[in-house]
């Protein structure tokens, strides 16, 4: 699926899979499926063509 | 000091008062070293997408020992920032999120109206709400009633290092809270923390006046200090301030000269 990962054009089936395109971290990691947050527990989860998915984590600040 | 002078936020009880932002150091080494100095025992991170070039800002807290508070900083809307902090609560497995809702670019103040909107979502959904909000005791007020755990006032914008602009209205939000009042944003120097201390804030949260300083960890063990003298002065009770002298040697018993 061509997806929009991180800002920039992605190709992904699953959430899992496009987590896996940007980071191997185990831990610390959240998911935007279009704006609404995915839990760890569903990122089996398919994508359609279009989706915005935003893999987030910690990053300093006040 | 007491050692039973514990800071109590919702359900934990920290020994320091100093809770420390993230934001601004150069890198790890001098973040992880600012954060030991400290003395601190909560850390804000905010959250942003991954740089898989970047090292784990994760690990660092780890290794320092301390909690994470996870804040919504960058954010404009109280549904922006009632996502962030849900994507928060997945990343880092704690509802414990420092709300900040922001109002306009320039000045980085609150938007009140979004920020009070966004802590009653966020109570509702069980998260334990600490607010960074503008020094308006009525607005704190509205806060504290909305179910937030705290109550977190500036002393002055964001990152200016400008010190307790209204040292009254601290005091009259410290006065009338039955949550912690956590002083955040605008200290510049060891003397600001401890005048947010003596005026009654249970503990100080401060990023920039360390991360940015000349010497970050000198920087940090100085507001340990500042917040340890403060809070220390503020329980002691301060005199009165006067106008004219009081002599603090007796004039009895003065020779004849």
């Amino acid at each position: 699926m061509n997806i929009h990962l991180n800002g920039r054009p992605g190709d992904a089936a699953t959430v899992a899979e496009a987590v896996a395109a940007v980071t191997e971290a185990p831990r610390g990691i959240a998911v935007a499926l279009n704006g609404e947050v995915v839990p760890r527990s569903e990122w089996d989860r398919p994508l359609q063509d279009g989706d915005t998915v935003e893999v987030l984590t910690a990053t300093q600040g006040g | 000091m007491h050692h039973t002078d514990g800071l109590r936020i919702a359900d934990k009880t920290f020994t320091s008062r100093l809770i420390l932002g993230t934001g601004g150091a150069a890198n790890h080494v001098q973040l992880a070293d600012a954060i030991t100095a400290s003395g601190t025992e909560l850390v804000t991170v905010a959250l942003r997408r991954v740089n898989p070039d970047a090292p784990s800002l994760l690990d660092v807290i780890d290794k320092c020992g301390v909690d994470l508070l996870p804040n919504t900083a960058g954010c404009f809307t109280a549904e922006q920032a009632v996502r962030t902090a849900k994507l928060a609560r997945e990343a880092f497995g704690t509802d414990w999120i420092k709300l900040e809702v922001i109002g306009d670019e320039d000045t980085l103040l609150p938007d009140p109206v979004e920020l009070l909107d966004a802590a009653e979502t966020l109570v509702a959904e069980g998260f334990t709400v600490l607010p960074y909000t503008s020094d308006d005791p009525v607005l704190a007020r509205r806060l504290e009633d909305a179910g937030c755990a705290a109550v977190m006032p500036l002393a002055a914008p964001i990152g200016t290092g400008l010190g307790v602009r209204n040292p009254h209205n601290l005091a009259l939000i410290c006065d009338n809270a039955t949550v912690p009042v956590i002083c955040d944003a605008g200290i510049g120097t060891a003397s600001d923390a401890a005048l947010a201390m003596e005026l009654g804030c249970s503990a100080v949260l401060l990023a920039t006046a360390v991360t940015r300083a000349a010497d970050p960890a000198l920087m940090a063990a100085a507001m340990r200090d500042a917040v340890t003298a403060g809070r220390a002065a503020r329980l002691a009770g301060r005199i009165p301030k006067r106008h004219l002298a009081k002599a603090s040697s007796s004039f009895e018993g003065m020779a004849d000269l």
